[in-house]
């Protein structure tokens, strides 16, 4: 009998520009249904972890569970500003690369609470190792915004000496390492400095940033290995943002298990969280930064969000994907959640968050107007020629002077 | 002064930079308690424990990759590729990464690296043992190759290596390991023991991107490194060509003042060296020399190389830059 002729299966997403959004196969437990375990739990024993979704904000916006009731009203309101700043920090860039004063942005709109929320969790002197999606992690932690703009003008005030991609910001002070822009090779130097912390005898933890697509990348393997097999004490944090540029998460994973489920084969345990809850993200975020500062080693998070805006400012999404997507995702706004939240509280109003975000607006215009009078891509002061050709190592090995000077720096 | 073999040199280097300084960590596949499939490593586990000397598992791009977070944290790290030829998954941290990361941070970050790695053929390894990838790494700005050619340099070499600031790949020729070797493959193996080359100074640092002149001579400028200077030596003494021997020990960046002086002396120039020619190291090479001593020179300058091919198991002597072929080479520029 002849053989059938093969066919090769390619995953599609549900829902491409003209069609209805449905995202009715995506199961949601209900706020509070996920309990927290022990931080020295058997990884074994919270399988079920990762094909759940921790979640603590319900619909009325109260927060339930297990997982709720670690964080005050001020650090509450201090998250809601953070990812404020944020969103008007994303409008103002990617309006400013509009108008030609610099080449690229990426914003983070819709997935605000994941960088925001994780910088929480960790402590002074731990070490991200960042995608260019997670500039909250700056914020939060303090990091003027007017530098964070020079860098993205690569004017003549930028730290980075105009040589770096924008959004790819550097800062050790503030816990944010070097941003590449090739996907998943931090996520594994992130458990590289993990592991020198634990030979040095240190106490500090570093966290590793990965987006779902790029879980495919032989270098997330290779994190994982050496996160299990030297039980580092690294947060690996994977934010599934449902998109990777056009192509649908599916892409990466075909359409078994989750992303938290590739924990499983090396003995980490994994815990899926809703990352449009800035209370469950931090909660989740907490427990694993405590599990690897108290030596029980690694943890894979996979944060569950939407990419509600473009990949970049490169990127029409509208051409792969439905424009009502969006809206109907189904675990909300990240910022309108907490902000019902604070409300329930009585901590919070509809005229405190517009008074908010009016001076969130204020704070971001301020820094926009410092960072432009030293300069945009396109217009005043920029980075010195000359500086093109320094820290290619520390001392300037003589070739590379004899091409400053052909150059004529 | 202690006679050693290359591969007791090397580990001589490590002892002493893990004594100096508890930031320098080992690590690669087989590296612990082994010691290393060529045994470089072996004892430093015992001598200096586990959280200093460990086995990794078998994936290159995790091994660079963790070595460039605790480089970033704040280590020495020294690992080992088991044989050059399997680094090429590494390759994107090395370039992407290590190569860059002061530059893109404008020094925020660094990565202080040495990866080490055993290079080149003559011991019947076939196409997956015996690689010379180094013009893949000298192509890489940001990154300093390195090859020695004796135990000494070795040891000096690796020293300086662990001291420097920025990443370094360290290219070990295999066939040196345990003596020198000129290309006769069918004359008896000799150790580095038996020479006079096989001495090893105390206390005897070589600084990187200095050039060794192996053998003053007045008709020809031979520019080699690694096995090839050994190779070099025999095809001088074999022609009767009075050759000018400079053994470049660092790539990048390379010596070029030692190396300019040689050509406008002698007016000649024969660039020699194991891997394939096209886009090789020798290219460099040759334009390096053209630039800086055109109207010295007298004749074209050859280049001696393995061939546009992979390194072939059974046909490995038909591959190798002997002697011989080196040899005819020295002969034409002195009768152009």
């Amino acid at each position: 009998m002849p053989a059938k002729p093969l066919s090769l299966h390619v995953p599609e997403p549900g829902c491409r520009p003209g069609d209805t959004p449905d995202f009715s196969n995506f199961e949601i437990p209900r706020a509070g249904e996920v309990t927290r375990p022990a931080v020295d739990v058997d990884p074994n024993e919270i399988r079920d972890m990762a094909f759940s979704i921790v979640r603590v904000l319900n619909k009325k916006g109260e927060a339930v569970g297990d997982w709720a009731g670690a964080l005050s009203a001020d650090e509450l309101r201090e998250g809601l500003r953070h990812m404020l700043t944020l969103r008007v920090y994303d409008e103002r860039m990617l309006t400013a690369q509009r108008q030609g004063k610099t080449s690229f942005y990426a914003q983070h709109l819709g997935e605000e609470a994941v960088s925001c929320a994780v910088a929480g969790a960790l402590a002074k002197g731990d070490m991200n190792f960042p995608t260019y999606r997670q500039a909250g992690l700056l914020i939060a932690a303090g990091y003027p915004l007017e530098t964070m703009m020079n860098q993205i003008y690569s004017n003549a005030a930028d730290p980075l000496k105009g040589r770096q991609l924008p959004i790819c910001y550097s800062s050790k002070e503030h816990g944010f390492f070097t941003v590449s822009g090739n996907l998943g090779t931090q996520f594994l130097q992130a458990v590289g400095w993990a592991m020198g912390s634990a030979i040095a005898g240190d106490t500090k933890i570093a966290a590793g940033w990965i987006g779902d697509g790029s879980t495919a990348e032989s270098d997330f393997h290779a994190a994982m290995v050496f996160a299990s097999t030297y039980r580092a004490p690294v947060m690996l944090n994977i934010v599934n943002n449902q998109w990777a540029i056009s192509s649908f998460q599916g892409i990466a994973r075909g359409g078994v298990g989750t992303f938290a489920a590739r924990g499983h084969g090396f003995g980490i345990p994994a815990i899926r969280v809703d990352g449009n809850d800035y209370l469950a993200t931090r909660a989740v975020a907490s427990w694993a930064a405590e599990r690897a500062r108290s030596g029980h080693g690694p943890t894979l998070i996979e944060y569950v969000t939407y990419r509600a805006g473009a990949h970049s400012s490169s990127d029409d999404p509208s051409v792969y994907r439905s424009p009502e997507e969006a809206a109907a995702w189904p675990l909300g706004d990240p910022i309108e959640r907490l902000k019902s939240h604070l409300i329930v509280l009585d901590e919070w109003s509809e005229e405190r968050h517009e008074q908010a975000k009016a001076e969130a607006m204020d704070t971001v215009r301020t820094a926009q107007k410092a960072a432009e009078a030293n300069g945009t891509l396109q217009d005043g002061a920029q980075p010195s020629p000359r500086d093109m050709f320094d820290q290619v190592f520390k001392d300037m090995p003589p070739h590379l002077v004899r091409q400053r000077q052909e150059a004529g720096f | 002064m202690a006679r050693m073999t290359m591969i007791e040199a090397i580990r001589a280097a490590h002892d002493e930079a893990m004594a100096a300084d508890d930031r320098v960590v080992v690590f690669g596949e087989d590296v612990g308690f082994f010691g290393g499939v060529f045994r470089c490593t072996q004892g430093l586990q015992a001598k200096y424990g586990k959280q200093r000397c460990f086995d990794a598992p078998i994936n290159e791009s995790g091994i660079v990759g963790a070595a460039i977070g605790m480089a970033a944290y704040g280590l020495k790290p020294v690992i080992e590729i088991q044989f050059a030829d399997y680094v090429y998954p590494g390759f994107d941290q090395i370039a992407s990464e290590a190569a860059r990361i002061r530059y893109r941070s404008a020094g925020d970050f660094t990565v202080p690296l040495v990866i080490r790695m055993p290079a080149g053929g003559g011991i019947f390894g076939g196409q997956t043992h015996s690689q010379s990838p180094e013009a893949i790494f000298t192509h890489v700005c940001g990154l300093k190759t390195v090859i020695p050619s004796n135990p000494r340099d070795a040891k000096g070499l690796l020293l300086s290596a662990i001291e420097d600031p920025d990443p370094v790949i360290f290219l070990e020729p295999k066939r040196l390991y345990n003596g020198p070797f000129d290309g006769h493959h069918d004359r008896p193996v000799v150790s580095w023991k038996n020479v006079d080359e096989g001495d090893v100074p105390e206390d005897d640092p070589v600084p990187l991107g200095k050039a060794k002149v192996r053998r003053e001579g007045a008709d020809v400028t031979v520019l080699a490194y690694g096995t090839m200077v050994h190779v070099a030596q025999a095809a001088c003494e074999e022609t009767g060509v009075d050759c000018e021997i400079i053994d470049l020990r660092t790539l990048v960046p390379v010596d070029l003042p030692t190396i300019a002086e040689s050509v406008k002396k002698t007016g000649r120039c024969v660039v020699v060296h194991e891997a394939t020619r096209t886009g090789g190291y020798g290219a460099e090479l040759v334009s390096l020399v053209q630039e800086a001593c055109f109207y010295s020179l007298e004749t074209p300058i050859e280049r001696v190389t393995g061939w546009d091919t992979p390194y072939p198991h059974a046909q490995e002597w038909d591959y190798f830059p002997g002697p011989e072929r080196l040899g005819a080479a020295l002969k034409r520029v002195m009768e152009a």
